[in-house]
């Protein structure tokens, strides 16, 4: 076969493999810096629910005003989408053999998880 | 090119009889993939508290419905289901814990943590 026609599919293929390998590496590497910020910001979460489920809404909203609470539960957002989203990408990965539903569905996966992160910060800064 | 679309995916679960370890592991993914749904809830829930006090008591009447309480119970003991065997995928990564007793120990006391915590959960908060 002439080389002229493997050597563009051959770099193709290598710039294919760098790039993935790149990311995948500082995917693993994110995956386990955003769980370490989750575990303790989870506690924050927690509370934050057993407010929504039953404390009346003024207790709620005093609890969301308060500066520090205000911070962990932002910053436990862009913590969680960030790591679901990653999480999500390797799942897919792992069980859709076919290569471009694939990078559909990341891309979908990625794109609705950062609009959920900003619809969800946005209602929280509403709460005045 | 037919290879492009036809690669291989990961070996399919229900070949193997899954030892102990093995079903902590998938647990651990399915967890990841329920709570990433449960994102939307909370959403949800951010929308409510943004939208007023009536929104806010609409929420809460749907909230305290018992098949919602115990899906939410579910989701707090996924949570900490998912945190706990996260802790040992970073004891992994630093090379500890590969031997086959460790791993079913661990596995026992991960599930046993996880629902210690459920129950501290429950009492405390």
């Amino acid at each position: 076969m002439d080389f002229h026609l493997i050597k563009p599919m051959i770099n193709k293929i290598a710039v294919f493999g760098n790039s993935t390998t790149k990311s995948a590496t500082q995917h693993w590497l994110m995956q386990r810096i955003t769980a370490v910020i989750l575990i303790p910001l989870s506690f924050q979460l927690i509370v934050f629910l057993d407010l929504c489920m039953n404390a009346p809404y003024q207790q709620t909203v005093d609890w969301l005003q308060s500066p520090l609470n205000r911070l962990c539960i932002g910053v436990w957002l862009l913590a969680v989408f960030y790591h679901a989203a990653i999480g999500l990408q390797v799942v897919i990965e792992d069980y859709v053999a076919d290569q471009g539903l694939q990078a559909k569905l990341i891309k979908a996966i990625n794109l609705s998880f950062l609009f959920l992160m900003v619809a969800a910060l946005f209602f929280m800064f509403r709460v005045i | 090119m037919t290879v492009k679309h036809s690669r291989p995916t990961s070996p399919h679960l229900q070949v193997y009889k899954l030892p102990l370890t093995g079903i902590i592991s998938i647990s651990h993914r399915i967890t990841g993939v329920l709570l990433s749904a449960g994102l939307l809830l909370v959403v949800m829930l951010f929308y409510a508290v943004s939208q007023g006090a009536d929104a806010y008591a609409a929420m809460q009447s749907m909230v305290n419905f018992w098949v919602v309480k115990l899906m939410y119970w579910g989701f707090i003991y996924a949570l900490f289901f998912h945190l706990c065997h996260g802790v040992r995928h970073v004891f992994w990564d630093l090379g500890e814990g590969f031997e086959p007793e460790k791993l079913d120990k661990y596995a026992k006391i991960e599930l046993a943590t996880a629902f210690a915590l459920t129950l501290a959960t429950w009492i405390f908060i």
